[in-house]
């Protein structure tokens, strides 16, 4: 028979700083390699659209002649096939998450 | 004669967390019969491989399961590379091993927070989650996700653990192991807890056998079968001893996962003494054709993938048996003459996961 076998993590846990981060007063910090949003640097985009055919989710769109880059926030899972792709290696993974919508709508870059 | 009764219980419950649906025969307090109806959740994700590229389906596969994702994704890499003979690098293997037992010791915490909750026990479940959380946050640090790892791919693995992070990673383990043992004993030892868990529920050896059972629903009725055993990955270069116990009841399922988990913190201790250098990946050209059978031992148990290609980029068929698939015959095996208030512990005990039974 024992009772009270939780007694010490009971106490443990009362005297101790709480177990979750005190968000939003403290912003969350991400791991570096966290796979969070991706991010194009259109600069050195040759809009080949190699990416978007190897997209699983067709969340990414190019169009060569308007030099137009366009992403779906919502379809892409972030799982950085892409990136790996691309010859110019303009795609690279942030580590924060792209914002909340209110809207069904895609981000388009361009080279213009 | 008593009265008999049908009880509708899930596909929406408090104590579920998964979408199954039983009716439950009642006279009185007393279960007699518990009939099963899935598939409330079918994605038809086994029919998407006739339209996703081979190497892409991984993406789907990891899909199928948010607990074992990462499993579920090196099965399927398996089941191609013995398709296409492929050599799969050392390093590879062994950073397999380490995310499989990483995922082991989350989904095992994640059920008993689970169990507790069905039983009442609040702060208990809210303990084993904080712990989870730790593990949780490894998994993110060395694969970017903290459910869908996203780094298993055909030919290897999609990135490295640098190895002071590996030693890094086995100390922090080394330190959870006490913390982890303080909740479990509450499982283990604690009174109120063991009213609720011994002698309920029993699945004896032939019938959990007979049924098919597999991983610790099985290997808590004394069956010794683990298909780590079978030696995938680095688990040959492991040296481990499948636990098991014998009286099958529902504490047995309990102390088999919580013995599991020290057992997975040994084997992650092992995986960082043993890593070897190397790469991680190989180049993988041409295009599967045949069929294979890949077996893995996920935290439920066995699952089974069958592919079959006919050298094109498009597999034909993908079958996946998952272990609560072959779970659900025990579980209507135990149910009948238990009382109604055991029937939510007794469904947790299988540690269900229907989204990847209904795939
Ligand atoms: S693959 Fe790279 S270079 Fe080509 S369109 Fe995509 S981002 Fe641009
Ligand atoms: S990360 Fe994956 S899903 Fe997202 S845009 Fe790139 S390839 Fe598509």
């Amino acid at each position: 028979m024992s009772f009270f076998v939780m007694t010490k993590t009971i106490l443990k846990s009362l005297f101790s700083k709480p177990a979750t981060e005190a968000y939003p007063f403290k912003p969350r910090t991400y791991p570096k390699y966290s796979r969070g949003s991706i991010a194009i640097n259109t600069a050195d985009c040759i809009f080949c659209g190699i990416c978007a055919r190897k997209c699983p989710t067709q969340a990414l769109k190019v169009s060569r002649d308007a030099k137009n880059w366009e992403i779906d926030r919502l379809r892409c899972i972030a799982c950085g096939a892409c990136i790996t792709v691309c010859p110019k290696k303009c795609l690279s993974m942030k580590n924060t998450y792209s914002a909340a919508l209110t809207i069904k709508q895609k981000e388009t870059f361009s080279n213009a | 004669m008593t009265k008999r009764t049908i009880i509708p219980f899930g596909p929406q419950h408090p104590v579920l967390p998964e979408p199954i649906h039983l009716d439950l025969v009642l006279e009185d307090e007393k279960v007699i019969q518990a009939i099963p109806s899935i598939g409330f959740i079918h994605r038809g994700l086994e029919k998407l491989v006739e339209k996703k590229d081979f190497i892409e389906f991984v993406y789907v596969a990891e899909r199928i399961c948010g607990i074992c994702s990462f499993i579920h994704g090196m099965t399927y890499c398996i089941a191609i590379e013995e398709i296409m003979k492929i050599e799969v690098p050392e390093r590879a293997q062994y950073l397999r091993t380490l995310w499989s037992e990483l995922s082991r010791i989350h989904s095992h915490l994640l059920w008993l927070g689970l169990t507790a909750d069905a039983f009442g026990f609040e702060s208990l479940f809210m303990h084993t989650w904080r712990l989870r959380e730790k593990i949780l946050d490894i998994i993110e640090e060395t694969t970017g996700g903290r459910v869908i790892f996203g780094s298993a791919m055909v030919g290897g693995v999609r990135r490295d653990i640098d190895n002071n992070t590996l030693r890094a990673i086995a100390r922090k383990l080394r330190d959870y192991e006490a913390e982890i043992k303080e909740v479990t004993d509450v499982f283990l030892n604690d009174n109120s807890v063991k009213h609720r868990l011994i002698g309920v529920g029993i699945l004896s050896r032939d019938k959990a056998y007979e049924l098919g059972a597999v991983g610790p629903t099985l290997r808590a009725s004394g069956v010794v079968s683990d298909s780590r055993k079978l030696g995938y990955a680095a688990y040959g270069k492991i040296d481990f001893t499948p636990i098991t116990h014998a009286d099958g009841d529902s504490y047995a399922r309990c102390l088999v996962r919580v013995k599991e988990l020290f057992q997975s913190i040994d084997i992650i201790e092992q995986v960082v003494s043993k890593m070897p250098e190397g790469p991680i990946e190989v180049k993988v050209n041409g295009t599967p054709n045949g069929e294979f059978f890949a077996r893995t031992e996920q935290p439920r148990g066995e699952v089974i993938y069958y592919a079959k290609a006919d050298g094109s980029r498009f597999l034909q068929r993908l079958r996946v048996r998952t272990p609560t698939f072959a779970n659900i015959p025990a579980l209507l095996n135990i149910i009948p003459g238990c009382s109604l208030a055991d029937v939510p512990v007794l469904v947790l005990t299988i540690d269900p996961c229907i989204s990847c039974t209904e795939r």
